[in-house]
């Protein structure tokens, strides 16, 4: 439960954040909010020789509008999100999923940016990006460049993110309150076995669907989608419809959920997800 | 959660304290962060230890290379099986059963390892962080082996052994015929069969395990730290080990931060680091990780028993038969073969039956050790002869509590003898019910499981009828005496010094017995110290486990203040120049019969007893006297919980919708804390009964290693309670008093699995085995409908 030995440097500004990454590379790991970082330092997994806490780069804790859409510092913990009044009237899926990350500590210091480039399978925040098809703006000392939600999960646990980037933004367009997220959380740790964000535009007769712990990386149910375009939401639709919300993924197994189980709970969450969602509006 | 108690007692000062709902003494330096634990100890000049372990579940040592971790400034030493296996001795089973084949077990591993988690070998540093940076540079060259992991497999023709040099994986045998068990079967209208499968439990206490050992080279003595449930016994059997007298060895146990019988052991990194202080004359502290936890300290239960069961068409329960396999791990400590045992002498629950048989086979696998964990062997009981209940009641179309109502004892017959031959000392196991029953609103709930399943959800309610025994007991039947201790002291400034043998850890006995204290003398409350934990000051005890310490330990207390008064009635005779047959004592003060004027309080008295100028010829100075307690017999609390729950048919998620529970431990010393056992208790049953499960993956590594994968109950997973008792006084002490620390979680998983079997009862499910996590219901729901 002791790290390895390593520095700390606590830079004030982006830029000076992505000077040190460029100079020290491969050694170093950027610090948000600590809560992936710190307990992989504890058990040795992460072995950074330097640490660089970006965590007091006040710029990068913000949200507001921003030509149209709502820009959301990638610091801004899930705490400040959840308990946004302007989220909860834009973008209301972010709280909801905000208040389901973890317990009130983790939300208190961990961080939106910080989670999503962390890209655990069975974290919330990536079935929310991918539902809203948000954007990532991510700095580096080249400039910056902004990626699409559905390029921006890779893998397990890598996100698109490179080596001497830092995210600075994520950009969320204002939505309708006919959002919703649920999840079935594993017991012990509280991660999500099956989590779905669910996005229902009643007027265009379209639906976005995301599922998060299922598999690999999170997804948009895109089978789900298409067999609810251009219908009207409804108890029948949604159940036919949430039959697909894991087609096409190779669901992982361990002794929390089979695969079989969660591709089960995909399907229940989805329905879940939807009806909740519409029943909003 | 919100805890309803239908009888709490109303605070009422005149009436004394035993009785009395008080906040507990210990609390503000618990809360306020100012208690010692183990790693709060400032030793000067201390080093530190940590332990390198074996990665693997079955392994051959082939080396061992520790130069490059010697060569990091600031290491003392790095110490193998080589170096220490000859001198910190083999770690004791107190309890070995006749026949039982046990292997030396060395406080590291010598040429193989046997669990993940094996201590392999440990380093001494400085300072924690350079002691654990030179584990990584320790270089050990493991042969892996097959792992023995599946104890019913472990029984096979042809499976690799976990000790090869036993020649069989069987670790023990044990047979309990009891009663014309042949007879009664052939008797029997109907043979019910089933398999029930208790897991393996980790009992996950707040603070880890650690140690620390400083030893005193000019007295050639050790004081010993150790976050213990047990100094006494630890005294008792680490002196062999290490190779110094008894009279040399202090054991201290801190502030504990919760046992739960996980540290009711003697353990390999105990020896160890009291031998590193030896040997490197300087203090050496240990303080173990919550991965170290959950690997390399004892775990519980794991059982799976094949029973038959003789019943008559009208619900009699004449006998069972039950095949008992226990996955022991890989070495017997100190009470692993006796746990099971308790199971088989319990299997009766409170039931008349004539007959009992018990084969129990306990099984060497390359996993820890089992041992005990709250409850030890009685939760695998109750669970048992409850689902049985249930089980006969089904099977024959009747009421599951009338089944138990036709085969309780009436509160009449006892002291009564069950078929295994223990003495059950009181019970109304009739009256906890119907008390249950009533707080339920039985007929209302039954009422709502019509309506919600007339709606097709999936609602059950089920109960439990316990009983257990504890107060562990008459030195006859304990390895090592089962008597406890107590010294009273009244100082010369009247104020009392009790101490006690006892080892609380969290059960609140600086209070209760400060309680028993204040009303015995009539002294206040606040006048009394209650001492524990430290072998320097309680000379003798037999320590806290088994829900022991208020039955056996109160008794102790209240014999020695009998021993005072009773010497101070002749102390106050002289001085007021009667006879002490002519003295009375009450509320504190001592006077000539009949006449108040002359009283005289502990203050004064005390004085002249140690000032000594008037004592009567013959008299020695000073008023303290000790006792030691025998227990008769060992006592035994009962109670009844129903639960309500409904299942998410889609999901498989338990539910617990209500929660009742009437538990009856004798005369109550302090109901806040008697309510606080039963909570805790149930909470635990609530953790073992929907979400809690050691698991070893097939070549024995363990998945459940941290809490991000071993789930233990949060706040939001423990229901409302409803809690009531009655009380059944105890004749086996003159207190009154049963035992309260375990009945929770014995009484309360089967009351939740027969909730829950009762939820799935319409789709057909006649049985399900532990832990109810939502996948494993989900399945057997899918398997049914599956099937229609």
């Amino acid at each position: 439960m002791i790290p390895a030995a390593f520095d700390y440097v606590r830079p004030a500004t982006l830029d000076e954040a992505l000077g040190l990454l460029g100079k020290h590379g491969e050694d170093a790991k950027v610090l948000a909010g600590g809560h992936s970082l710190i307990p992989a330092m504890k058990l040795r997994l992460a072995q950074p020789k330097i640490v660089i806490d970006i965590g007091r780069i006040g710029d990068l804790r913000s949200i507001g509008e921003r030509d149209g859409k709502i820009a959301i510092g990638a610091l801004t913990t899930h705490y400040e999100i959840e308990s946004s009044d302007l989220l909860g009237r834009s973008c209301p899926l972010l709280p909801e999923v905000a208040g389901k990350i973890g317990d009130v500590q983790v939300r208190n210091k961990g961080t939106i940016g910080g989670s999503c480039v962390h890209a655990d399978p069975a974290g919330d925040w990536p079935a929310a990006m991918l539902a809203l098809d948000a954007e990532f703006e991510i700095a580096s000392p080249r400039g910056t460049r902004t990626v699409a939600a559905k390029d921006f999960f890779v893998d397990m646990l890598t996100s698109a993110v490179e080596s001497g980037e830092i995210l600075k933004f994520i950009h969320v367009p204002v939505t309708a309150k006919t959002a919703a997220y649920v999840k079935f959380a594993q017991k012990a740790s509280g991660f999500a076995v099956a989590g779905v964000a669910a996005v229902v535009d009643q007027a265009r007769k379209a639906v976005a669907v995301a599922v998060t712990g299922v598999a690999a990386k999170a997804y948009r149910a895109t089978g789900v989608e298409s067999s609810l375009r251009g219908l009207e939401i409804s108890a029948a639709t949604i159940a036919t419809a949430a039959q697909k919300a894991a087609d096409g993924v190779d669901a992982l197994s361990d002794i929390h959920a089979s695969a079989e189980f969660r591709v089960h709970l995909a399907r229940v969450y989805a329905v879940r997800a939807l009806e909740l969602a519409a029943s909003r509006g | 959660m919100v805890t309803t108690t239908e009888n709490a007692p109303e605070v009422n000062a005149s009436q004394g304290y035993f009785g009395r709902a008080m906040k507990r003494v210990e609390d503000p330096r618990l809360i306020k962060g100012i208690a010692t634990y183990v790693d709060d100890l400032k030793l000067p000049g201390v080093l530190h230890a940590e332990f390198l372990r074996s990665p693997h579940a079955n392994a051959n040592i082939k080396s061992i290379k520790t130069d490059a971790a010697k060569k990091l400034p600031g290491v003392l030493g790095i110490f193998t099986g080589a170096d220490v296996n000859d001198k910190a001795g083999t770690i004791p089973c107190a309890s070995p059963l006749p026949g039982g084949k046990s292997p030396a077990h060395t406080v590291l591993a010598g040429a193989r390892a046997y669990f993940v988690g094996h201590p392999v070998a440990v380093v001494v540093a400085e300072t924690r962080t350079i002691a654990r940076d030179a584990l990584d540079l320790v270089d050990v060259d493991y042969e892996p082996l097959p792992a023995v992991i599946d104890p019913e497999k472990a029984l096979e023709e042809g499976s690799p052994l976990t000790h090869p040099e036993l020649g069989t994986n069987v670790a023990f045998t044990w047979s309990l015929p009891a009663g014309d068990v042949d007879g009664a079967f052939k008797e029997a209208d109907k043979i019910l069969k089933i398999r029930m499968v208790h897991p393996r439990l980790t009992p996950m206490a707040i603070e880890p395990r650690g140690c620390a050992a400083s030893w005193h080279a000019g007295e050639s003595s050790l004081t010993l730290w150790t976050s213990t449930q047990i100094p006494h016994l630890v005294r008792t059997l680490l002196p062999g080990m290490i190779h110094i007298p008894e009279n040399k060895l202090r054991v201290v146990a801190p502030e504990v931060g919760g046992g739960f019988g996980s540290k009711l052991n003697l353990y390999a990194e105990e020896a160890v680091v009291s031998y590193l202080a030896m040997h490197l004359d300087r203090p050496v502290k240990w303080i173990e990780g919550r991965r170290e936890n959950a690997s390399a300290t004892t775990h519980g239960r794991d059982q799976i028993a094949d029973n038959e069961i003789a019943i008559q068409k009208d619900g009699t329960v004449l006998a069972i038969r039950s095949k008992i396999i226990a996955d022991v791990g890989s070495y017997c400590q100190l009470l692993t073969p006796a746990i099971p045992t308790l199971t088989g002498l319990m299997l009766c629950g409170c039931y008349k039956l004539k007959a009992v048989r018990v084969d129990l086979t306990g099984v060497h696998t390359n996993k820890m050790s089992t041992d005990a964990y709250r409850g030890a062997g009685r939760p695998e009981a109750a669970y048992m002869i409850e689902r049985v209940m249930d089980l006969v009641a089904s099977e024959l179309g009747l009421d599951p509590v009338e089944v138990r109502l036709k085969n309780m004892p009436e509160s009449t017959e006892f002291p009564f003898t069950t078929a295994t031959g223990l003495m059950y000392d009181s019970g109304n196991y009739q009256a906890a019910l119907k008390k249950a029953q009533d707080l339920a609103d039985w007929p209302k709930l039954l009422e709502e499981r019509d309506t919600a399943r007339k709606a097709g959800r999936l609602f059950g309610i089920g109960l439990s009828t316990y009983v257990e025994i504890c107060a562990l007991g008459p030195s006859k039947i304990m390895a090592a005496g089962g008597w406890e201790w107590a010294c009273v002291r009244i100082e010369i400034s009247g104020k009392v010094t009790v101490i006690t043998g006892t080892t609380p850890h969290g059960q609140g006995q600086e209070t209760s017995f400060a309680q028993i204290a204040a009303d015995r003398l009539g002294v206040p409350i606040e006048d009394i110290v209650v001492l524990r934990g430290d072998t320097a000051t309680a000379h003798f005890g037999r320590d806290t486990y088994g829900s022991r310490a208020t039955a056996l330990g109160g008794t102790a207390i209240v014999m020695s203040i009998d021993k005072i008064i009773e010497k101070t009635k002749t102390l106050a005779a002289a001085l007021l120049e009667s006879t002490p047959k002519e003295i009375e004592f009450k509320d504190g003060k001592f006077f000539i019969n009949g006449n108040a004027k002359t009283a005289l309080g502990w203050g004064q008295l005390a004085s002249e007893a140690y000032v000594a100028k008037n004592l009567p010829a013959g008299l020695e100075p000073g008023l303290e006297a000790s006792s030691f307690f025998e227990p008769p017999n060992c006592t035994y609390p009962f109670g009844t919980h129903i639960v309500a729950v409904e299942v998410d048919r889609d999901t498989g998620q338990v539910k617990i919708l209500k929660y009742i529970a009437v538990d009856d431990c004798g005369k109550q010393v302090n109901p806040l804390l008697v309510e606080g056992q039963v909570q805790g208790g149930i909470a635990q049953s609530i953790g073992a009964a929907l979400m809690e499960k050691t698991v070893y993956d097939e070549n024995g590594q363990l998945l459940t290693g941290e809490f991000m994968d071993y789930a233990i109950p949060r706040a939001a997973d423990i229901p409302d309670f409803v809690l009531g008792s009655t009380v059944t006084p105890s004749p086996s002490n003159p207190l009154g008093v049963k035992g309260v620390g375990e009945a929770g979680t014995i009484g309360a998983t089967p009351a939740i699995a027969n909730a829950v079997v009762d939820a799935l009862s319409p789709l057909g499910i006649r049985h399900l085995d532990l832990p109810f996590t939502p996948e494993r219901v989900w399945r057997a729901i899918q398997e049914k409908e599956g099937q229609s």
